[in-house]
């Protein structure tokens, strides 16, 4: 499989957000940063497909997709 | 006892040529007698075209600078019949490890494959290199080859006609004029025939000094790479430990941008930050230092008519992967073949663009590989560096992050994908020799792959048939027919033919693939023949 899943794929969405930021409470920004870092990496080794890590970063970038249609990226509504 | 890079190897001597009336036309000239320069001559001496040699020096490199020697190189001097002592000399590692702070993060073995002749890497100082490469020069010369290497001859000018190249050379006795039909510069990445030549070196600079350390110490440190992030005795920094033969290790000290080179270059503040690494107590004596700012550049084309750079002159890379003198060498091997068909007259002068093509190539490569290592050892933001840490962090923990460290990517051969004197490559044959690799070594039933590879065309038959000999443009192509069933270990068969039942390659004089075939087919081989000779 070569696409990115965009379309809802977390069981209990909510029990996952509240684990993703119990994650960082009461970090300093640092450590938040450093555990951001670690956990993208983890993900990424995960998913191991390029072409789906190429559009997720694209996606990260730019969650509207429009950012390439205009020139310098100002194309954004 | 004086260091053998203080020692002239090749004292000046006055040549007739300064007594001659009109200067003095020779077929070719190499400028610069360092690893690059000496490889060009001897390969075109060994295959009789005469041959001059000038650098401004007479000694070998000063100090050590590269230490790390690749296998391809390796098999490169092979060919050039002068890996042998490099080889004993050298020190043969496997292992790395990699710290992170003051935690060893993890550890890593080359694990070289087995079924070549010569080692994954080789730690050897630069001089040593030269010297091995000086003492080949003189053995060429003893078997009366043409061969001339001239100290303290200092390049001081060049200029183009319209056939060949004049220069001024200057010496302790005066300056004299010579003429080239062809001229090699290899006079370093500083090259003044470069601007001599008002020619553009464009590229990156990576704003970071480097204290580059070679001591003599009796110490229990194992015969393994040793690499640090932010180690504690060089905070936010980084730092490296290698091993050279004769108790020498190398030392890479991270230093920062904004320094006074000159004040840290002092033994009495490089000899307690040594003390920091290796321990109060370490005995050791500074052998040389130097600081160094990296660059990564190279020029637009390594060829101008006549004139060709080679080695650093034509591209510069940071030290962290060993790409320097093992690039250099690989365009030494991509060139001699090309300029001696051209010169023989059995090629057309535009063989020589595909030197440019394919050594820009390898330049390329090099830059990209080593700008990314210098970019993961010095992040150039603070997002790099968090991702930086991460990446070593998570590397203590789990394997997957291991292959993201990138502490020099060490350097491994060019494949010319793309070349336009690649012909037709055949499916289902491994893709580790398609066309534009090197050849890959593999053990044969009497020695080794390699040693019959090189120097001239040929045509690599594995159970194939196919004619002993291919005349065609005055060229020939000579059959090494090898069998399934002298392949010893079964490398032979794995390289070369992996599913197929039998497989023609054609060999390039520099032992890289030209095209491959299942079976022999006389139209498509001069054809391919044709293509990889530029006609
Ligand atoms: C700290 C350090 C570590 C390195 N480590 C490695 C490593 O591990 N592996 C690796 O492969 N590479 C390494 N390198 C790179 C390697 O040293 C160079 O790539 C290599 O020396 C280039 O060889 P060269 O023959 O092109 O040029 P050079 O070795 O620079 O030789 C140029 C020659 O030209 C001569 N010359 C200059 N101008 C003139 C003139 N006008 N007339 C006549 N002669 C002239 C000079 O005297 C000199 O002898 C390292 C470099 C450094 C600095």
């Amino acid at each position: 499989m070569t696409t990115l899943n965009t379309a809802p794929n977390i069981p209990q969405p909510d029990d996952f957000y509240a684990e993703l930021l119990a994650l960082h409470e009461g970090r300093s920004k640092a450590e938040s940063d450093a555990i951001n870092a670690r956990l993208v990496l983890i993900l990424a080794n995960h998913i191991g497909d390029r072409q789906v890590l190429r559009n997720a970063l694209k996606a990260a970038a730019d969650p509207g997709g429009r950012r390439s249609a205009g020139p310098e990226g100002h194309a954004r509504r | 006892m004086a260091r053998i890079f203080e020692t002239p190897l090749y004292p000046y001597r006055r040549s007739p040529d300064q007594d001659a009336a009109a200067p003095v036309r020779h077929p070719v000239v190499v400028v610069g007698a360092g690893p690059v320069g000496l490889a060009c001559a001897i390969d075109l001496a060994r295959q009789d075209i005469p041959v001059v040699v000038l650098d401004e020096n007479d000694k070998v490199s000063f100090g050590s600078r590269a230490i790390c020697f690749a296998k391809r190189p390796l098999e490169i001097l092979d060919r050039l019949g002068c890996a042998e002592p490099m080889v004993e000399k050298g020190v043969v590692w496997n292992v790395g490890k990699v710290f992170f702070g003051d935690r060893r993060v993890y550890e890593f073995n080359l694990l070289p494959e087995a079924g070549h002749r010569r080692p994954a890497f080789i730690n050897l100082q630069q001089y040593y290199f030269e010297k091995f490469l000086v003492d080949r020069v003189r053995e060429l010369q003893a078997e009366g080859r043409p061969i001339e290497i001239r100290g303290n001859s200092k390049v001081t000018a060049v200029g183009r006609g319209g056939d060949g190249v004049a220069l001024s050379v200057e010496t302790p006795e005066g300056p004299y004029r010579m003429r080239a039909d062809w001229l090699i510069a290899c006079d370093g990445a500083n090259s003044p025939i470069r601007a001599m030549m008002g020619l553009d070196f464009v590229g990156r600079v990576f704003e970071d000094n480097f204290l580059i350390a070679d001591v003599v110490m009796e110490a229990a440190f194992p015969t393994e790479r040793w690499f640090w992030f932010d180690p504690p005795f060089n905070r936010g920094q980084s730092a490296l430990l290698h091993k050279q033969p004769d108790g020498v290790w190398r030392i890479d000290l991270q230093l920062g941008w904004n320094i006074d080179k000159e004040r840290e270059k002092q033994p009495e503040n490089v000899i307690p930050r040594l003390k920091a690494m290796l321990g109060e107590d370490a005995k050791f004596t500074l052998e040389w230092v130097s600081i160094y700012t990296f660059q990564c550049r190279r020029m637009e084309s390594f060829r101008h008519g006549q004139v060709l750079f080679a080695g650093d002159s034509a591209h510069q890379v940071s030290p962290f992967g060993a790409r320097g003198a093992n690039s250099g060498l690989q365009d030494a091997d991509n060139l001699v073949w090309k300029l001696k068909l051209v010169m023989e007259g059995s090629a057309p002068e535009s063989l020589l663009d595909s030197y440019d093509t394919e050594r820009l190539y390898g330049a390329d490569e090099n830059i990209l590989n080593s700008s990314r290592s210098t970019d993961f050892i010095t992040p150039k933001s603070e997002m790099s560096r968090i991702f930086r840490d991460a990446v070593l962090d998570l590397s203590e923990h789990f394997a997957f992050a291991r292959p993201l460290v990138n502490s020099g990517r060490l350097s491994v051969p060019c494949t010319y994908d793309g070349s336009p004197l690649n012909g037709p490559d055949a499916q289902g044959l491994p893709p580790r020799t398609r066309p534009g690799s090197p050849a890959v070594d593999a053990p044969i039933k009497e020695g080794w792959l390699l040693d019959r590879l090189g120097d001239r065309f040929q045509l690599l038959t594995i159970d194939a048939e196919a004619p002993d000999l291919i005349e065609n443009g005055g060229i020939a192509v000579e059959r090494l027919a090898l069998s399934t069933a002298d392949d010893p270990t079964g490398a032979l068969k794995e390289r070369y033919l992996g599913d197929a039942g039998s497989a023609v390659y054609l060999l390039r004089p520099d032992q890289h693939v030209a095209a491959r075939w299942t079976a022999f087919d006389r139209a498509e081989v001069e054809a391919a023949l044709a293509k990889a000779t530029g006609r």
